[in-house]
């Protein structure tokens, strides 16, 4: 019987790279500080950049018993991937060298016009990287004062907030309840399935955001999230609404008519070999355009489900989970992106699959 | 690696299912599951006019019908070949595919 990665983490004992990132001033150093003063970050090591200001977000950061590495040349996502690469294996040689403390997990903050996926790609491609570290949640600040306006007007707030596992609306004590909840809504519609938390300046969410990730021991709980708990939601939505069609106040013509959410589901087992054909297929051709995408599967001959997920051409090796989030046993397949029509996807999964 | 050219094998894909069992019991299925693969991409690629073999159980062998060929290692390196030697992206969405894999064609 073939077997993907077992979702209980056993031998995996690579390091969770958890990437913050959110648009200029949405609060990424000051989340970041006081996830630092955390239990849950004792251990952790931080990259940042340094760009514009002198390093401010750098002279902002308390480092006491932190490694942090500063990258001087710039944006870490802008052509900069190979200096990131070597930053972290040099982390990482320290690490096995005891030159500096053990650490357990690595934060990379990007800057605020940074695209999150060139990090994705850079600790998931390299050749060596990849043996050493993984992925894992992609944290995703927004101004509860100025995120719906950067979300309309800026292409890089928006992808920022679409790619998300975990997106924190900052500074909710300088807005009014009414408009938060309609950033949350917003939020909701452009990436139904990540968990979305309002932060009060507090440090209680450092658990929320890294405690579990689809490639981690807790893969089952991330799973729930994605498709049965649905995060997103904001409080007192009926709970019985269709999967992920939650109305929201409209982001306007610049950006969000061309992003939607597709929602595929395939009542029978599916089979593997046709299925790794079409996904393969379906990212060549529209991998550009697919800014997320989340699967959980029921495969013939698998007594457990199946997860895949990714970013644009990167697919992450897919997770056996455990057990059923849920006796639902339907094999469903979620994307966010600038889509084809979701009837043809549903229609060619199906004839792939029937073939 | 190839026992007959050296060529190493690179990282597995996300599409390559790790078998579980003995070796020989590895080696079995995983031969098994590239074989059906094979299989299966022919009744696809029929729709861009070339057909693809296994190569040394570590690499697919692209040809066209005019005989242009490419050794892709994955299924990722194998949809830019085909769009490389004829010209047309991949896409599970098109007709002429859908045609194909539905037997109409």
């Amino acid at each position: 019987m073939m077997q993907a990665q077992e979702s209980n983490g056993a031998g995996d004992d690579r390091i969770p790279a958890n990437v913050l990132t959110g648009f200029l001033g949405s609060g990424k150093t000051s989340l970041l500080k006081r996830l630092l003063a955390s239990a849950t970050f004792l251990n952790c090591a931080v990259l940042i950049n340094e760009l514009g200001e002198i390093g401010l977000d750098h002279q902002l950061l308390d480092v006491v018993d932190q490694e942090t590495v500063v990258l001087s040349n710039g944006c870490i996502c802008c052509g900069m991937r190979s200096d990131l690469a070597a930053a972290l294996l040099d982390l990482n040689e320290k690490r096995d060298r005891g030159l500096v403390p053990n650490f357990d997990r690595v934060v990379i903050e990007t800057t605020g016009l940074a695209d999150p996926v060139a990090v994705l790609n850079t600790v998931f491609n390299d050749a060596k990287l990849r043996h050493h570290f993984r992925v894992a949640t992609v944290i995703t600040t927004v101004d509860a004062v100025f995120g719906f306006q950067q979300l309309k007007e800026h292409p890089e707030s928006f992808k920022q907030a679409a790619v998300a596992d975990r997106i924190v609306i900052t500074k909710a004590d300088l807005a009014e309840g009414t408009s938060i909840g309609a950033l949350h809504a917003v939020l909701s519609e452009i990436n139904p399935s990540c968990l979305i938390v309002t932060s009060y300046n507090d440090a209680t969410e450092s658990e929320i955001l890294v405690g579990h990730d689809a490639n981690a021991r807790s893969a089952l709980n991330e799973v729930q999230h994605w498709f049965f708990d649905r995060p997103s939601a904001i409080r007192g939505r009926r709970a019985d609404t269709p999967l992920f069609s939650g109305r929201a106040k409209p982001l306007g013509p610049l950006h969000a008519p061309t992003i939607a959410t597709a929602s595929l589901t395939y009542d029978q087992p599916l089979d593997w070999t046709a299925f790794g054909v079409w996904l393969s297929m379906l990212v060549h051709g529209h991998g550009e355009k697919i800014l997320r995408m989340k699967g959980l599967l029921n495969v013939k001959g698998a007594d457990t489900p199946v997860v895949v997920h990714g970013v644009h051409h990167l697919v992450h090796p897919p997770v056996h989970l455990s057990a059923w989030p849920t006796e639902d046993r339907r094999s469903r397949l979620v994307l966010i992106g600038d889509l084809p029509p979701v009837d043809q996807l549903q229609k060619s999964l199906e004839l792939f699959n029937r073939g | 690696m190839c026992g007959l050219c050296g060529i190493l094998s690179g990282e597995a894909h996300w599409a390559d299912l790790a078998p579980q069992g003995s070796a020989d019991e590895r080696s079995r299925l995983g031969r098994r599951e590239r074989l059906g693969r094979v299989a299966y991409l022919n009744r696809v690629l029929g729709a861009f006019a070339c057909s693809v073999s296994d190569w040394q159980g570590c690499r697919y062998q692209v040809s066209t019908f005019t005989g242009k060929s490419e050794l892709p290692e994955n299924l990722a390196e194998l949809w830019a070949s085909v769009e490389r030697l004829t010209g047309i992206k991949p896409d599970p969405l098109s007709e002429d595919v859908l045609r194909r894999i539905s037997g109409d064609a």
